[in-house]
Parts: C-alpha cells; structure tokens; sequence
C-alpha cells in the first residue's frame, strides 16, 4: 500500500507543533500501525531527518505505552491500542492523521509522546492496598466469592494508556480512576482503605488537571480493555459514600 | 586442547557461592536469614539504596526495602513503573501450595526446577525459591491481584509445560500484568510516602565503583538528555533480560542488557550468556517488516493439540485433512508429557519437522496448534473463557479466528537465564551490587520451565533481596563518596564521551539495520541449534559488524533532547558486544543442555546430550582484554542428574 500520513509534529513542550504530510511506500497489509511508523522513520532517517517520536514497548497491547490519535480517534477505528491495530483497517491511498493525546492533564512532550505522569499520581494518592511485605496470611484464609472476583478482574485490566482521557471531550481521567477504585473496592483486602481512597484519587485527579465527567461516553467507547461506563457509576457512588462519611 | 588456543580467552581461579549455608537443604535459608546482620530501622534511614527497574524484581525490591525504612531512590527507561516489561506475562506463576492434593510440595517443585534447567543450577538457590513460592502468592492476594478464582471463592490453578502437577497460579492471560499492578501499587504507596525518589524516563548508563565497592549510577534523562550522577550505599539491578540481542524476541522493544553489560565491564561476572530460551509457541514472523514476536502463552498447551500433515506441503486447509494424516508428533514422540514436554524440547521438535518439510504457513514455518477437540470436550464459552483474551490478540494479528482454523505457531526467542553472577545473598562480584530477576543469572540453569520467571522475580524482591541486603549494609565501613571523587567523575565524563562519539559518527546506515544484521546471525548460528562452525563463522562477522558500526551508524538530532535514536543506538552498541561473549560461551560448552543445543552433542534419538564430566559448571565470564573463563562447579545432594527423559 502507498499512503500518505500527516504527522503531528512538535519538537518540544514549549513549541509549536503542525500536521506535516509525509508519503509512505510498501505497506504491508499485515504490518501494525506502529510498524507502518518504523517504516516511515526509516525513510526519515535515510533522508537525513529526524524520525517521529512515539511511546511504545510490549507492542503486544499491554504495557500500556503506545497511544495516539487516528484520523480523530484515540488509538484509531478499532478497539484496541494503536500496537494491535493493523494496516489491514487501512486501504491503499488513504490519508492518514495521527496525533498525539490531546489533553489538559498530559502535556506534549515530543511529536507523538506525552507526558503521562498525572496518572502515577493518582494512583500514589490510594489506588493501593496497604499490605505490609512478609507476612500476608495463607491466600485462602479469605475466599473471595466470583461474581466479586471477576468484577475486580474486568477493571484490573486497565493498562493506564489514556485513551479515555484522550477522547474524552473534558480531558476527564474518570474512566482510568473508576477503573482502579472499583478493582480495589470490590475486594475484601480493599474494603479498610476504602473511603479515603476514593476522596484521595478524586481529589488528585481534579488537582491533575484532568477535565469533569459529563457522561458523554466517549471513553468507553475509546478504551483498549472495556471498562465499561458502570465504572464510573460505581466510582459516584463511592465517592458519594466516602464524602457523606467524611463529613458526619 | 590445540583446538580452544583459537579462541581468545582465558582460564581463570574457579569460583564458589560463599554465602550459602551447609547443611540440610531444607534449612540453609533460615540458616542464612539467622546469621545475616540486622540493621536498625532507625539506622535504614540513613541508607540509600538504588534500584534500576520497576518490573516484578525491582518493584517488588523497591516498595519492601522503602517499606523496611531504607530510603530507596529508583529507575525506569519507561514513562511509567507499571510499564515495564514484566507487565506482558501471560500464563501464570508457579507456587507449592498443594492446594489442589495432586501431590505437590516444596521438594517437587525443587526437583521440577533442577531437572527442568537440566542439571545446571544451583540446589541451594532452587530450594530456596521453591520454599518462599507459596508465600509470594499471599502476598499478591492481600495486595488484591484478581487470580482466577474458583466458584468457591477459591483460587484455581493450572498445569504448565514440563510438570504433572496443576500448581500455576494465573489472571487470565494477563498473569505478568495483574501481579506487576500489584508491585506497582505497593511502590506508589511508598513513593507518596516520600521512601522511594522515583526517576521514571531516566536509563542507567553505567555503574559507579569506589574503593571496590558499588557507589552509584550514571544515568540519561530521556527527556532532556542530561546525564545525571546518583550517589547510595548499595545498587540493585533488576534490569531485566537481553533477548533483544536477537532482534526479534517476545521481549518488549526497549528490553536491552546495557545496564549489565557496564556493570560486567566494571568487574561483575558475566554467567552462562548461551543460555537462551526459546519459546515453541509464538506467532509466526509474517514478513521482513515485522518488529518483534508476539507470544502466545503456553498454558494453550494444556488444551490444544499440535500437529502437522503427514504429507509434505500438503496444500489441504487445516479442516480438510483427516485424522489419520495428521501427525500429532510431541504425543507420538514422547507419550507421557505429550503436548506439555517443556520447551526446548517442544521448540527444537517444531523446528525439525519444519526443517524435515513438514510446516505449514508461509515459508513453512510453523505448525498447527488446534483446539477443535477442546472445543469439542468443553464447550465453545470454556474454552473461550480460558484462554479469550489470547484468541483474540491472535486473531487480532493474523486476521484469523482461531475457534475455526487452528493457531499457526513457530518458536521464538523469549527468555534468557544467563546473566549476571551472583551468590547466595544474590550479591554479584563488585561488593554492593546486587542482581535480581531476569538480569542474574541464578536458579533455572540451562532452561527455564513455564511460570517460574515471575516466581523467581518476586522471590528475590519480596523476600530474598530484603534479608540479604541488610547483612550487607550492616557490615558497613561506608565512606563518603563524593560528585568530585575521580570515579565518579571518570564514569560521569565516559557516559558522555560516548553518546558523543555516538553522534558525531554521523554515517549512512539506521541503528535499525545494523541491529536487525546482528539478530539474524544470532538467530542463524546461535539459535535452536548451534555447531561449532556457525558459531565460528558469527565470531568473524560480530567484530567486523560492530566495526561498521562504529564507522557508519547514523543518529539524526542531538543529546540534549528526547532522542529515541540515540537511546536505541547505545543499546545496540553493547549488544554488539555482548553477542560476541555469548557466541563464544556456546562455543566453550561442548555439551547440550535445555536451550543450548550443540548439534555435535546429541543422543541418537536427537535429544541434547549433557557432558556431566566435564560441564556440570556455570561458567562466570570476567571482563578484560581476553575474556577470562571462571568455573564455579555444581554439586548435586538431593537431585541426582540422570539424562532429562519426557518420553
Ligand atoms: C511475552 C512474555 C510472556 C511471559 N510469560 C511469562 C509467564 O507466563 N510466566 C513467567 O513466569 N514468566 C513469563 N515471562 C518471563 C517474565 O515475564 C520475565 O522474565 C520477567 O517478567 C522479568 O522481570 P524483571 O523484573 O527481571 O525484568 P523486567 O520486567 O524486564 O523489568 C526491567 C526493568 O528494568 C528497567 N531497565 C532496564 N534497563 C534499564 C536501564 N539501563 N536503565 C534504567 N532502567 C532500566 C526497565 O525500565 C524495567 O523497569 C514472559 C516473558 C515474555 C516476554
Ligand atoms: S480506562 Fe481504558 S482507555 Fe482509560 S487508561 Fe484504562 S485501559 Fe486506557
Ligand atoms: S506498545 Fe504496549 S500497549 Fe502498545
């Protein structure tokens, strides 16, 4: 395939960035997005430019890394994150935009990365469980019934890439801390913490910089793993609780 | 011995482990706990521990050291801790909790583990890791890791590749992901505490040595380019391993081996590099385009069948070729383990029967990996539930449904044992430096079975590391070291020397194709299979590749800045050097064991041949001008090695 990719580029947080069209030769159909953008750096690189710089690492869709704006949508037409998705969603001739995630909470670094680091934040604020190392009771002495479990499970498969932030109109980062908040408050180990934990993340995540909700649904819409928008209904009502508790 | 004077290195005084207990087996590890030194947790405070790495090993070392009052300052080439390699462990973890009374114990899973590296690790340390396993696992349940549960409430487990019992421990497909959550989180808590200064974006150039001892790292900030100089009592690395050496690997892109190769280069012993680990159940490569090798996990071997047609290049689909000329080779060859033989042996009987003619997919190289009878036995949702998430990335890759068409698989490289040196306390041969993880070299011998890579992680970080490091800051006798002291500005001033002369090369080729030349000769000639010759042949072409190198890399941009070129440009630079110690550790051992398969050493049924006699060593390697060769001999009281049979 031959197509035409406009790139989003930035040199650094202080400057200013443009679309800046580049054409591509020799894509395989088989080829990942991110393998479509080695190609074109190796074509910089021979021409003597810089190649464009993106996150990345597993290139197996779970580090959580990659992460950039397809033709509008955050990682791309499909639900999954940019290192999955393959040039086979493309046809031959298109053109393609790619940016990077846009947000108030995550500042450009360079091109296509951005700087992250809000959302490590919100989870040093609580999105923990305090268990001391050494001397944790036998896993069984607490069976964890599986309705629980597997509610615990589906949110504990976010992989914190930001694509709900991203296509978020508010830049909101409530998709990624209702995920954390209902993995840990759906555990018995979680339930000591629980009240703090969600005033704590809430309260960090609004200092971040992240945008409010207002229910639009885009972020599921965008996310990888499918945390489902129930989320963030638990994550109200939690926080609902743990306010109403704080304040008696 | 006319034949190794060739070769350019030297023997040098054996080695021993001195800080392993005597006695019975079962008790050195408390014996080592009781005589190692305490130290006050007043007296932790004025300690600063570095830790490189955030995955399994290092975030689990970071959050208990900082939990224990050390004041722990950590590293990470990624923007994120929960980032890190670590995270993309499918299958499970192995623990001897005997929760499911299919026989299992602490000894079983010690003897799994020292037949399974072939008779090339180390009893002491085996036990030890066998005997903390079943606490990892508590520890991951109080800090939440959702492991699949049973509708009891109780955990499930499963079996994995090379053993008879179901003592794995997983999260779906997502094993490696939900326990480094867990570690993480425990991190995070300890860095809004103020115990741990996070440097996340920020790579370990090389080490600091002063008076002997380990003093501190130099590092790049990825971000600005500014090489930084950190000062502490001890360093931990827990870097990971160096299968990207090979290029194509399931390793994530940004795995690279620069932090042990400094530290080697500084005087840590560099053991068994040759032992590499070839994973039978990937992807197959799809085309010349392809940037690295996606894993499918093994535990699909518990319920899928491999086969290939009984005919040649047989142009049938899948569907279409009948029972009875199909060849379910690994459950004719070796009845009793059948599909879950471990994975060298799985590996090296795909690459025969596909270098026999007998693949399928492009190129012929692969084999099919078929769940229509469990399909079949269990129905569409169980097996759906199982292994889902691993249907669908295959799917995702190859555009084909896996529930329809069997899985096309081919092995690849995945794991690598060998690394640093290191003794019992999992101290490396510079006083003060300690290896965890994947990056030393310790406890799976010459392969490595399912599932113990991550046990063996979160051993060393969660329980080893935190008792041994303390003996050794308690034995104190620490100087100050200062940002003016001559090894601290000798190694600050070589960290720079070398980006620039990195730059200022300035020639025509990417640090892609140089890196892409030296996987494929790895892969060629120190792969599945190695033969003198090839690996001859490669210790000709590593030098002269790493000359062109030097002479014709191009990095576009500057130092000062986010540069990914230049990042990857001075990890390429030592894997050029490390692969030529690793080619010439596979030509030194004229023996096969686990995933070093010297074709001049095999049985006549074709399956490795030890030379017990003479290799029944780890060979520690010592940086100098000729490498100089140290054996540290193996003894075995418990296991008796006997040839590894899975027939
Ligand atoms: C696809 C895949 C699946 C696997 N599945 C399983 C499984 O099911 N079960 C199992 O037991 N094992 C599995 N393994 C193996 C296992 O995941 C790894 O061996 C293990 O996670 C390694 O952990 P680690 O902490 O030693 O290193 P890593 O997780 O690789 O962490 C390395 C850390 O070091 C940092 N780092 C490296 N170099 C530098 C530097 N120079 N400066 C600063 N920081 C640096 C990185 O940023 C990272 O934080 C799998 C491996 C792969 C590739
Ligand atoms: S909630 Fe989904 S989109 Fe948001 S960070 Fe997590 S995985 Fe990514
Ligand atoms: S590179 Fe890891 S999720 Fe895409």
């Amino acid at each position: 395939m031959k197509l035409t990719v406009r790139v989003w580029r930035q040199s650094g947080p202080d400057t200013e960035g443009q679309l800046v069209d580049y054409p591509v030769d020799g894509i395989s159909t088989d080829m990942s997005f991110l393998e479509m953008l080695d190609t074109l750096n190796q074509q910089l690189i021979e021409s003597g430019e810089q190649p464009v710089a993106f996150d990345h690492d597993c290139r197996e869709g779970i580090c959580g890394s990659c992460g950039v704006v397809i033709n509008g949508q955050a990682h791309g037409p499909e639900t999954t994150t940019t290192c999955q998705l393959h040039m086979r969603a493309f046809s031959d001739g298109d053109v393609i935009d790619v940016e990077p995630w846009r947000a108030k909470g995550f500042p450009v670094i360079k091109d296509l990365v951005v700087d992250r680091s809000a959302f490590d934040r919100i989870i040093q604020a609580g999105g923990y469980i305090t268990a001391p190392t050494g001397a944790a009771p036998d896993a069984h002495a607490t069976p964890v019934p599986k309705p629980d479990a597997d509610l615990a499970f589906d949110n504990a498969t976010c992989i914190g890439c930001g694509a709900c932030v991203a296509a978020c109109p508010n830049g909101s980062a409530m998709l990624f801390t209702a995920a954390k908040v209902s993995h840990l408050n759906s555990l018995p180990q979680g339930q000591p913490e629980r009240a703090q934990r969600v005033l704590d993340m809430v309260d960090t995540m609004d200092a971040e910089g992240f945008g409010g909700c207002t229910n639009s649904g885009e972020c599921t819409l965008a996310c990888p793993k499918g945390i489902p928008l129930t989320s963030i209904n638990t994550l109200n009502r939690e926080f609902l609780k743990a306010a109403r508790k704080a304040r008696k | 011995m006319g034949e190794l004077s060739m070769l350019d290195y030297t023997i040098g005084e054996p080695i021993t482990d001195t800080k392993a207990p005597s006695g019975p087996i079962d008790e050195r590890w408390s014996a080592r706990k009781f005589s190692a030194k305490l130290v006050n947790p007043a007296n932790r405070r004025k300690h600063r521990v570095i830790v490189v790495g955030t995955g399994l090993a290092g975030g689990s070392a970071g959050a208990t050291l900082a939990e224990q009052g050390y004041h722990v300052v950590q590293f990470c080439f990624q923007d994120s801790p929960r980032r890190a390699h670590s995270v993309a462990a499918q299958g499970g973890i192995n623990a001897a909790k005997n929760y499911r009374n299919d026989g299992d114990s602490v000894h079983r899973l010690f003897y799994d583990t020292v037949k399974g590296g072939d008779f090339r690790s180390r009893e002491s340390n085996v036990y030890r890791l066998a005997e903390v396993s079943a606490q990892i696992i508590d520890q991951a349940v109080a800090q939440g890791v959702p492991f699949a549960r049973e509708y009891g409430g109780l955990l499930d487990t499963r079996s994995f590749g090379g053993v008879q019992v179901q003592r794995t421990f997983y999260a779906r497909g997502q094993t490696g992901q939900q326990l480094l959550i867990g570690a993480y989180q425990a991190l995070s808590r300890q860095i809004d505490a103020g115990n741990v200064e996070l440097h996340p974006r920020t790579e370990m150039l090389d080490l600091i040595v002063v008076d002997g001892r380990a003093r501190g790292i130099v590092a790049r900030d990825l971000v600005t380019g500014e090489v930084t100089t950190h000062l502490a009592d001890a360093v931990v690395l827990a870097t990971g391993g160096y299968g990207n050496v090979f290029y194509l690997s399931t390793n994530a892109k940004g795995s690279n081996a620069s932090a042990i190769w400094r530290a080697h280069k500084r005087g840590a012993y560099f053991a068994n590099p040759c032992f590499t680990q070839i994973h039978p159940t990937c992807i197959p490569r799809s085309g010349d385009h392809q940037s690295k090798l996606t894993l499918m996990s093994e535990s699909l071997r518990n319920d899928g069948r491999i086969w290939v047609p009984k005919e040649k290049q047989d142009p049938r689909p899948p569907s279409e070729i009948p029972e009875d000329e199909r060849d379910y080779y690994l459950e004719r060859l070796y009845p009793s383990f059948g599909n879950l033989v471990p994975r060298d042996i799985a590996s090296r009987a795909a690459k025969n029967i596909c270098d026999a003619g007998y693949g399928v997919g492009p190129g012929g190289l692969g084999v099919y990996l078929d769940f229509a009878d469990a399909i079949q036995r269990l129905g569409r949702p169980a097996v759906e539930a199982r292994y889902g998430n691993l249907f669908d990335m295959y799917q995702r890759i190859t555009a084909e449904n896996p529930y329809e068409v069997p899985m096309r698989i081919y092995p690849a490289i995945h794991y690598t044992m060998g690394g640093l040196w290191v003794d019992y306390d999992l101290q490396s041969t510079i006083p003060g430096m300690f290896v965890i993880g994947e990056a030393n070299f310790s406890d799976h011998g010459a392969n490595r079975l399912g599932a113990s890579a991550l046990m063996q992680g979160l051993a060393d970080g969660y329980f080893v590391l935190p008792a041994t490091l303390n003996d050794y800051i308690g034995q104190g006798g620490f100087t100050d070291v200062t940002l003016d002291d001559p090894a601290v500005v000798e190694a600050q001033t070589g960290v720079r020397d070398r980006l620039e002369r990195l730059l200022a090369v300035n020639g025509t080729r990417s640090v892609d194709s140089f890196h892409r030349e030296l996987g494929l000769m790895m892969w060629d000639h120190c792969g599945m299979a190695r033969t003198a010759e090839g690996l001859r042949k490669a210790l000709e072409r590593v030098p002269e590749l790493r000359a062109e190198f030097w002479r014709d890399v191009r990095i576009p941009g500057t130092g000062e800045e986010l540069n990914q070129e230049l990042e990857k440009a001075a990890r390429v630079a030592d894997f050029l050097e490390l692969a030529e110690l690793l080619l010439l550790d596979a030509l030194v051992r004229e023996e096969s064991c686990g995933g070093h398969f010297r074709e001049e050493h095999q049985t006549p049924e074709g399956e490795a041949a030890r030379d017990d006699e003479n290799f029944s060593h780890v060979s520690a390697w010592e940086y100098g001008e000729k490498p100089v060769l140290h054996k540290e001999p193996l003894n075995f009281d418990y296991v008796h090695p006997t040839q590894r049979s899975y027939t």
